[in-house]
């Protein structure tokens, strides 16, 4: 009991050094508002390229049909548009357009975001997904 | 394929959602079922999306490894594994298929090995390595793929199917980025 007692007053103050440490060191977050979505967290193309090679790469190219359509120029292109590849109706007629706001949403939950679509798969890591969007959007050279 | 699939939907919702749970367990194997007890859940037509787009993916890895076998670039010694890991993607074909067919779904065909070679962009190995590398990268992104369609799935019966699905995945890429000299991964987890 009185080690776990010690322990526990030596470890207090080391987290609240921590947690103070934290806040001062974190950039000031924007001001809280219910209307603007939070912006997602700063982008890298090149580790999204990583990103894309080890989360997506089972299923997509950028240059070939798959397992699922080809990729590149998909950015702020319709859902279900590469001509030659085999789409769920239900992606296809789900009107979506691909900004970097539905990428996102989709990202997290594509089955959520368009019932009945083939694709499972869920990035959850925010940042891998904010790389990995900026990614497809330099690929499409937008 | 799909639409054939989609048409048979109001069929699925119907009868394949109260599919007994002790059917699947056959399919998956005694080990996926620890309660036999446990209710079928989720949306069977979603669940045979998402097996299919599995299935999808072990049609192009029987495929890749059938194009690194035929090319002739492969020791004898590392043909032999590669002729292993493919009958593993066999076996795991041939549970999804089953289990696409007790969900009452319709099972992809694969594509040709011409269709696969372009899309894998065959022409473009030269050497054993090549053939690894692109192994690697397959067997990695299978792994990663399995686990991030887990949430994704309705039947509970189909989290264990696909976390052992993965498991052999990332064997698979373990022994292939050793064999490629590949350092080790420091950070973990590696997947997912
Ligand atoms: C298990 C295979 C699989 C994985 C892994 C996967 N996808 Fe997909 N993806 C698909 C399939 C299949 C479709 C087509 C879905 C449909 O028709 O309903 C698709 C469709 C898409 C689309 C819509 C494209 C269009 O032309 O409308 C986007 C965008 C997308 N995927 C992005 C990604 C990204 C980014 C990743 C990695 C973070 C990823 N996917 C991982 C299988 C996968």
């Amino acid at each position: 009991m009185k080690t776990i007692g010690n322990s526990l007053w030596l470890a207090l103050p080391v987290a609240a050094a921590a947690l103070a440490f934290g806040v001062a060191a974190a950039p000031l977050p924007p001001a809280p508002s219910a209307h603007p979505p939070a912006s997602p967290p700063p982008a890298n193309a090149s580790r999204g390229a990583e990103v894309y090679e080890a989360k997506c790469g089972a299923c997509h190219s950028l240059d070939a049909n798959r397992i699922g359509p080809k990729h590149r120029g998909v950015f702020g292109r319709k859902a279900g548009s590469v001509p030659d590849f085999h789409y769920t109706p239900e992606l296809k007629k789900s009107g979506i357009v691909w900004t970097a706001q539905n990428l996102d949403k989709w990202l997290q939950g594509p089955v959520k975001m368009v019932p009945g679509t083939a694709m499972g798969f869920q990035l959850r890591d925010a940042q891998e997904r904010a790389d990995v969007i900026a990614y497809l959007k330099q690929q499409s050279g937008k | 394929m799909i639409e054939d699939m989609k048409s048979r939907r109001s069929l699925l919702i119907g009868s394949a959602t109260t599919l007994s749970v002790a059917g699947l367990g056959v399919v998956l194997g005694s080990a996926a079922l620890p309660t036999a007890a446990r209710a079928a859940t989720g949306n069977a037509a979603q669940d045979i999306q998402l097996l299919n787009a599995a299935l999808g993916l072990e049609h192009e890895g029987i495929a890749a490894y059938q194009l690194g076998a035929e090319s002739k670039l492969l020791k004898p010694e590392v043909l032999k594994v590669a002729v292993t890991f493919q009958s593993h993607h066999k076996q795991h074909r041939d549970d999804l298929i089953a289990a696409i067919n007790k969900l009452g779904g319709k099972p992809v065909v694969a594509k040709s090995e011409a269709d696969y070679a372009k899309e894998l962009n065959a022409s473009s190995l030269k050497s054993q390595a090549d053939v690894l590398h692109l192994a690697l990268k397959l067997e990695k992104g299978a792994t990663n793929a399995y686990l991030g369609v887990i949430p994704s799935l309705g039947n509970p019966d189909l989290y264990l199917f696909a976390a052992r699905v993965a498991s052999d995945e990332s064997f698979h890429a373990a022994f292939l980025g050793s064999a490629l000299g590949e350092p080790i991964p420091e950070k973990a987890p590696m997947f997912g």
